[in-house]
């Protein structure tokens, strides 16, 4: 377990380097998609179109943020629940996609393709949302603002904390997590 | 006879949907703290100190504890001799939500059709509201916005007499187990015993209302309480799931009657921002 400044878009061997259980502070570019967004997304795939940005070596975080108030960058943001981003998840590391950021486990068939594309699953601490958004130090909305929270945006952040979950060889701190401090009864 | 306008329940219903999305319930947030000191994970205490640093952020920049400010859920204790005048009760709740929510910045969260066109509804509404009618001349509000997150690892499940205590307990332990990281654990666990089908669903609400701490009026239950939360930190989830001794906050049971030939049980999961506040006309 390591700490880990981080700055996208991210290279190959920066990827490797990650292991399960490591914090990072992450800085620059990234782009927030939720369930919507990613039906979308997915859709414009299957039909060969150009996406809203450029997956290669992207980061996509999983949030529907609280709207901004006046003068406000960014209003509390904090994860949404992964899972029900999985059935998209494989696609979108075979077009380029890099690494996802939320909060709970993985399906079996979105770590395996992490494996495979070389991709990390990055755990943002759900409900601490407000801390969160302070790190965002820009945002725009890129795509879909007919969604409102569900809208695809461009985010610049700061040393925005996380915890690699799943690395790029088959480790999840969530099973080794739990393993270490489960007690049989 | 006392003669209310609906304007107070509007505003009181706006105060409490910005407030309650701010402030969490101190004994909440003594829960959280507690648990800091006791977890045995360094990353499960980092993240327990970071969401209570993340209570300080919120209070001081007045931002939502969390962006899901979660659907609107309204319990009203109407005293029987109040007479709603300006409209009508449930157009005036969910105008509190709407300007609440507009006015605080809040995520609104709601889509009209659930299946099929999935279009937000822009203003938060409706509210999900339970009324009930109590002696008196007062209405009281309990406003409690409820995350999707948790909400989502929620059952009810029609078990039986024979499954006995051990069942319900089994069947609670296993229900957040399944759960894991997606409810953003340390959660509160609300269960629901008895009634009928949809009655167990609101007790195991009505569970997460009672403060923490505060034991069960029942001392078997209270008992049974201390059991289950025992075995769900046993199960190593920990703060957020990567690992920990603090799975759960609190397990609140409610039960009421049922039919002899029922045994309705319902797990309602809360998250660590467990919102509720409350307010008397
Ligand atoms: S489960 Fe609770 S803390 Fe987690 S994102 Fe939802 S509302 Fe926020």
């Amino acid at each position: 377990m390591k700490t880990v400044e981080l700055t996208t878009p991210l290279d190959e061997k920066q990827i490797s380097n990650l292991e399960s259980g490591d914090k990072v502070f992450l800085s620059g570019e990234i782009y927030t998609a939720r369930d919507a967004a990613h039906k979308k997304l997915v859709a414009l795939i299957e039909e060969g179109k150009d996406l809203p940005f450029d997956l290669q070596g992207a980061i996509i975080y999983y949030v529907g943020p609280a709207p901004s108030k006046p003068g406000q960058v960014m209003n509390s943001a904090g994860p949404t629940t992964s899972y029900r981003m999985d059935v998209f998840t494989p696609l979108l590391l075979k077009h380029g996609l890099k690494g996802t950021i939320g909060k709970g486990p993985r399906s079996k068939e979105v770590r395996d393709a992490m494996v495979k594309h070389g991709g990390i699953y990055f755990a943002a601490v759900g409900g601490a949302a407000a801390g969160i958004a302070s790190t965002v130090k820009e945002a725009e909305v890129i795509a879909y603002d007919e969604l409102g929270p569900e809208a695809i945006r461009r985010l610049v952040v700061e040393r925005m904390p996380l915890f690699v979950v799943n690395d790029t060889r088959g480790n999840d701190l969530f099973e080794a997590g739990v393993a270490e401090y489960r007690r049989e009864e | 006879m006392r003669e209310l306008d609906v304007s107070r329940i509007t505003e009181a219903v706006a105060d409490l949907s910005i407030r309650t999305n701010i402030y969490l319930p101190d004994d909440v947030k003594k829960a959280l703290q507690e648990s800091l000191e006791r977890e045995e994970s360094p990353l499960g205490k980092e993240i327990l100190q970071v969401i209570l640093d993340n209570h300080d952020i919120s209070e001081r920049e007045k931002m939502p504890i969390c962006q899901d400010t979660g659907v609107a859920i309204v319990f009203l204790e109407v005293g029987q001799d109040v007479h709603f005048t300006g409209g009508a009760l449930e157009d005036a709740v969910n105008e509190g939500v709407r300007q609440g929510y507009k006015e605080g910045h809040l995520r609104k969260s709601m889509v009209a059709d659930p299946v099929i066109k999935r279009k937000n509804t822009t203003d938060n509404t409706p509210a999900v509201i339970y009324t009930r009618i109590v002696p008196g001349d007062k209405v009281k509000i309990v406003f409690a916005p409820k995350g999707g997150g948790a909400e989502n690892m929620s059952e009810v499940r029609m078990m039986t007499a024979a499954d006995g205590i051990d069942g319900v307990k089994d069947f609670v332990v296993d229900r957040v187990s399944r759960s894991g990281g997606n409810p953003c654990p340390p959660i509160v666990v609300g269960v629901g015993l008895g009634g009928s089908f949809e009655r167990c669903a609101m007790l195991a609400k009505e569970a997460l209302m009672r403060p923490i701490g505060e034991p069960n009026p029942d001392p078997d239950y209270n008992e049974v309480e201390k059991d289950i939360l025992r075995r769900i930190n046993n199960l190593g989830i920990g703060p957020q799931g990567l690992g920990g001794r603090t799975t759960a906050l609190a397990v609140h049971i409610k039960m009421v009657p049922c039919h002899i030939a029922s045994m309705p049980v319902a797990v309602n999961v809360q998250c660590h921002v467990s919102r509720h506040g409350e307010t008397i006309i």
